[in-house]
């Protein structure tokens, strides 16, 4: 039966959430105007307006997922993002998975916001919510789901299925039902998904609050008091985008097989750009506050760092990137409305500005190189730049949209070493970025001159020198590139390890927080550079192959074949495949696949075997997402097993193919990488040609390759699944199978009722094999197998080793906390001033 | 001269450089004719060109050969001027690569014979054009 009732109510309280939010704008700016008589009403109406709103956005959130929870199939958003396998947690997943969750995920996150900022501010409440409603109504409005004639205003997630697809089903019977979905994505299956976007999207959320700010500020004319209440919240939104950034390289890292973790996609880069933006706005504005310079450059880098986020999504979401990015978000026709919203804020906060810039206050005073806004100034430069050298080239599909949809033609195209060519900017931006860290912070806490500079850096640089060149001798840092990076990062890290000791002592760790993001920034350098630069492919080719073509034999192959059970050389290791192996419900460990049966239902199944103390043989056991085989690949030195690593890897219908996800042995000092690039399919065999064998008990003969043994054969008494008459005869054959160092006990059965003859034939899908018992002749004492054979089970597989790459995400967390400690201090300023009435 | 001035020279200059490169660094999409004509002109850059597998007329892709450790592979490719090209391309082969309704290739010409690609970019039916609900969903 089709549940039409919360597909309505979402509809409803989304379209109450739309004009809830206009009213909110125009409630607000009402009580911004209004008189002091009468400030206190609209005040209470805003308010009202904006819980309205605030419910109304929490109640779309919760009708989506009402229909994604309860699986209702008959929504075509449940049916194309959900299925009947998927764990809760997963469900979660599923929610913004689709581009209109994402934007309920985004306006949910601004309402929470904004709850704060009109429980958390006084005077800047009117002026600022001003900017979030109507923020607000343009999120909305990607999730109207209006068609106004031939205008179609915003994608509801609310319809339902017959009406998103022309199905010839629905003719016949409207009210079907889909008994599943087609599942989530399973590379979103994963728990670094079901935190990273609410992340991400809260980062994208919070540079909301101090563009709101700022364009209150402009408005009424407060052109420099926007900052106090601003930076703390600017220094909020760089630390929770910075983690959903971390988030996601991680994600890509532990369960994409792209090899990395950060890869120059465009999706990538368009989150990467913002924050560098905010990042440096968070400097000017600090200085600002500090010796009241760098109020204009604070102004545009904020209006920035909220635009950029804007053109992000537009270049994300509209479809322009089409074949560049390997995120693939469909069009789901909002690019109109999406730049529609990017214009509108650009061309608002350009007039405002413009309309302030004569009114605002200059520094006549040259900057002199010996203060710290000078350095401060080079470091915001230097993160403009960087970002500016990432946003062109991520924006030459745009670019070639835009040509032409004036009817022109541009055949550029990105450029093809992504990687490469990204990184010979932004390495040698981040070693400027380093080195200004450390000297801006030496002029940022005491006053300096030529010389007591000269005094305070030169045991950092000793310091970092001896270290710097320890790691380098250590380590067979070779290249004069890489020397320069460990220097680099290592003199970050020693001069700003150095102010930390120093402040930690004279006064509160408040003040540290600048100090440890910078040290986080060195680490990240030092540990991008090892990871990265000396990542090494272990998975070379060693088969000995030749090709007739000679060129061929020049490319480096960078996997390896490995067929079941037989060992390969793989540098320092020999690598076994053993077999696939699946995740069972309770059981802390893999269990091999071959000894569960599938009873027909998702995700179940029936044991052959007794696997440990955790289940028997018949039991029958529940698989986590039987569609994940997980490839057992032993690891030796020495003839001793060291470890085994169990790369995921499953065929999807659904989403077109093979989908990886790697796993890593994990050393203190450097990750073994590992993935499937290519499987084995066997669930739809094309069998070989019939061979037959006539072989005597205790004979040895060769099946296919396989040394295998006829160790006799037995009558069964009884025979499982099978009621055995008066009269029948079932024979069972031993026939012993021997790969490499594995024996396999195949037993093929031959039963005799009323001189009709049945066969049970055995399949080893490992070995790629079907053997059956096909007669057997007495007065010869012989028996007659028949086999058939497909292909040995295999795995293509990768194998990196990437060194210290624990040190990147040590500096990650490093800086995080950093981000942290100045959040801290900079919201007990604002407090403290707000409390003594000046705010 | 100011230091203002000077900064302000620094950062016109290092944009400069930032445009010129991402422009002289961007690849172009090209058909397999013109980037022959490239590779005879000398020019090894890598680019991209688009097109669609070659199949055969019982609507099955023909000319894959996958090579014997199956870690590399070449097939046909049919640009969008029709010309068809044997692409070599040193990766097991995409599961979903069959099943793709477009594929772009990025690399160059090796000899007059044959196209290596450093990387593949697959265009797949995607599920939310998916009409078969009956097939898909039961």
């Amino acid at each position: 039966m089709i549940n039409t009732f919360v597909g309505n109510f979402g509809h409803l309280t989304t379209l109450v959430a739309f004009v809830s939010a206009l009213v909110t704008a125009f409630a607000y700016s009402q009580y911004f105007k209004a008189s002091e008589l009468e400030k206190a009403s609209w005040r209470r109406f805003s308010r009202v307006s904006f819980y309205i709103h605030a419910l109304a956005t929490s109640m779309i959130a919760l009708s989506l997922f009402e229909i994604i929870y309860n699986q209702r199939y008959e929504y075509f958003y449940a049916y194309s993002h959900s299925s009947k396998a998927l764990p809760v947690h997963y469900m979660i997943s599923s929610f913004w998975e689709g581009q209109e969750g994402a934007f309920i995920l985004w306006a949910f996150w601004n309402v929470v916001l904004g709850l704060v900022l009109v429980h958390t501010n006084k005077f800047w409440e009117a002026p600022v919510m001003v900017v979030f409603a109507l923020v607000q109504a343009f999120l909305i409005s990607m999730i109207l789901g209006v068609v106004v004639g031939d205008l179609k205003i915003g994608s509801s997630p609310f319809i339902l299925l017959r009406d998103a697809t022309q199905a010839p089903i629905f003719k016949l019977n409207p009210d079907f039902v889909p008994e599943d979905g087609t599942g989530l994505n399973p590379l979103l299956q994963n728990i670094w998904m079901v935190i990273h976007p609410p992340t991400l999207f809260l980062g994208y959320a919070s540079t909301l609050v101090p563009f709101a700010f700022l364009i209150g500020g402009l408005v009424t004319k407060k052109y420099a008091e926007w900052i106090r209440p601003a930076l703390p919240w600017a220094i909020f939104s760089a630390m929770i985008l910075g983690t959903g950034i971390i988030m996601g390289a991680y994600w890509a890292y532990v369960t994409l097989n792209f090899g990395g973790y950060w890869n120059w996609d465009p999706v990538e880069n368009a989150v990467y750009v913002p924050w560098l933006i905010l990042v440096a706005s968070i400097h000017t504005m600090i200085t600002f506050k500090k010796s009241a310079t760098a109020l204009k450059t604070s102004i545009i880098l904020v209006i920035m760092s909220f635009i950029l986020v804007l053109y992000a999504t537009f270049l994300v979401r509209s479809g322009v990137l089409g074949d560049a990015s390997v995120h693939s978000f469909t069009d789901l026709g909002l690019s109109g409305q999406l730049l529609i919203y990017l214009l509108f804020f650009t061309v608002v906060a350009i007039v405002l500005a413009a309309r302030a810039w004569k009114h605002l206050p200059t520094s006549e005073r040259e900057a002199s190189a010996y203060s710290r806004e000078f350095w401060i100034f080079l470091g915001a430069v230097t993160l403009s730049l960087m970002s500016f050298q990432v946003i062109l080239p991520t924006s030459i599909p745009a670019w070639n949209a835009l040509v032409e949809s004036f009817g022109g033609i541009s055949n550029m195209a990105p450029p093809a070493d992504q990687v490469e060519f990204y990184t010979k900017f932004q390495l040698w931006f981040a070693v400027v970025l380093a080195l200004l860290t450390s000297v801006g912070q030496f002029f940022w806490w005491q006053k300096s001159d030529k010389k007591s500079l000269k005094d305070s850096l030169v045991l950092p640089y000793v310091i970092a020198i001896l270290l710097a060149t320890a790691i380098i001798v250590l380590a067979k840092v070779y290249d004069w590139k890489y020397m320069i990076i460990v220097l680099t990062g290592m003199f970050t890290i020693v001069a700003n390890a150095t102010i930390l000791v120093k402040l930690l002592k004279k006064s509160t760790f408040k003040l540290v927080g600048g100090s440890l993001a910078h040290i986080g920034l060195g680490m990240i350098l030092i540990g991008i550079m090892f990871s990265s630069g000396y990542s090494e492919v272990i998975s070379v080719n060693v088969s000995g192959l030749t090709y007739s073509n000679s060129w061929e034999d020049e490319m480096n192959k960078e996997h390896v074949l490995l067929w079941i059970n037989k060992p390969i050389q793989m540098k320092d290791y020999k690598v076994i495949y053993r077999g696939r192996q699946k995740k069972v419900v309770g059981v802390p460990e893999y269990v091999p696949a071959k000894i569960l049966a599938s009873t027909g239902k998702v995700n179940e199944a029936i044991a052959l075997e007794d696997f440990k103390d955790h289940f028997k043989k018949g039991d029958q056991v529940q698989i986590v997402l039987e569609e994940n085989d997980y490839f057992k690949i032993d690891y030796l030195q020495n003839e001793a097993l060291q470890f085994s690593l169990s790369p995921m890897s499953q065929f999807n219908e659904g989403m077109g193919g093979l989908i990886s996800s790697p796993d890593s042995k994990i050393y203190l000092n450097r990750d073994l990488y590992t993935y499937v690039a290519a499987m084995n399919d066997f669930s739809d065999p094309e069998w070989k040609e019939d061979e037959t064998y006539e072989v005597s008990p205790g004979e040895q003969f060769h099946v296919a390759d396989f040394v295998t043994y006829f160790d006799g054969a037995e009558v069964l008494k009884e025979l499982d699944g099978y009621t055995l008459q008066e009269g029948d005869v079932a024979v069972k054959a031993k026939l012993r199978i021997l790969d490499y160092d594995v024996e396999k006990i195949l037993e093929p059965t031959f039963i005799i009722r009323d001189n009709q003859v049945g066969k049970l034939p055995v399949i080893d899908s490992e070995l790629g094999i079907k053997i059956s018992l096909e007669n057997i002749l007495p007065d010869q004492n012989k028996f007659v197998f028949k086999v058939n054979q497909y292909q040995k089970d295999y795995v293509v597989m990768k194998a990196i080793v990437k060194p210290y790459i624990n040190v990147l995400w040590i500096g990650t967390l490093v800086m995080l906390l950093g981000f942290s400690v100045a959040i801290y201090r900079r919201f007990d300023e604002f407090v403290k001033m707000r409390d003594k009435g000046i705010e | 001269m100011k230091k203002g001035h000077i900064i302000g020279l620094g950062i016109i200059a290092i944009a400069i450089v930032i445009i010129m490169t991402s422009i002289g660094d961007a690849s172009s999409y090209e058909s397999f004719n013109t980037a022959l004509e490239m590779k005879e002109d000398g020019e090894d850059k890598a680019i991209h060109v688009v097109g669609k597998l070659k199949k055969d007329a019982a609507g099955e892709v023909s000319g894959l050969e996958i090579r014997e450790d199956k870690t590399s592979f070449t097939f046909l490719l049919v640009d969008n001027e029709g010309t068809t090209q044997k692409v070599f391309y040193n990766e097991p082969v995409p599961a979903d690569f069959q099943r793709s309704e477009q594929v772009v290739v990025i690399g160059a010409y090796r000899n007059q014979e044959i196209f290596v690609a450093d990387k593949i970019l697959m265009k797949c039916p995607s599920k939310y054009q998916e009409t078969d609900v009956q097939a898909a969903g039961m």
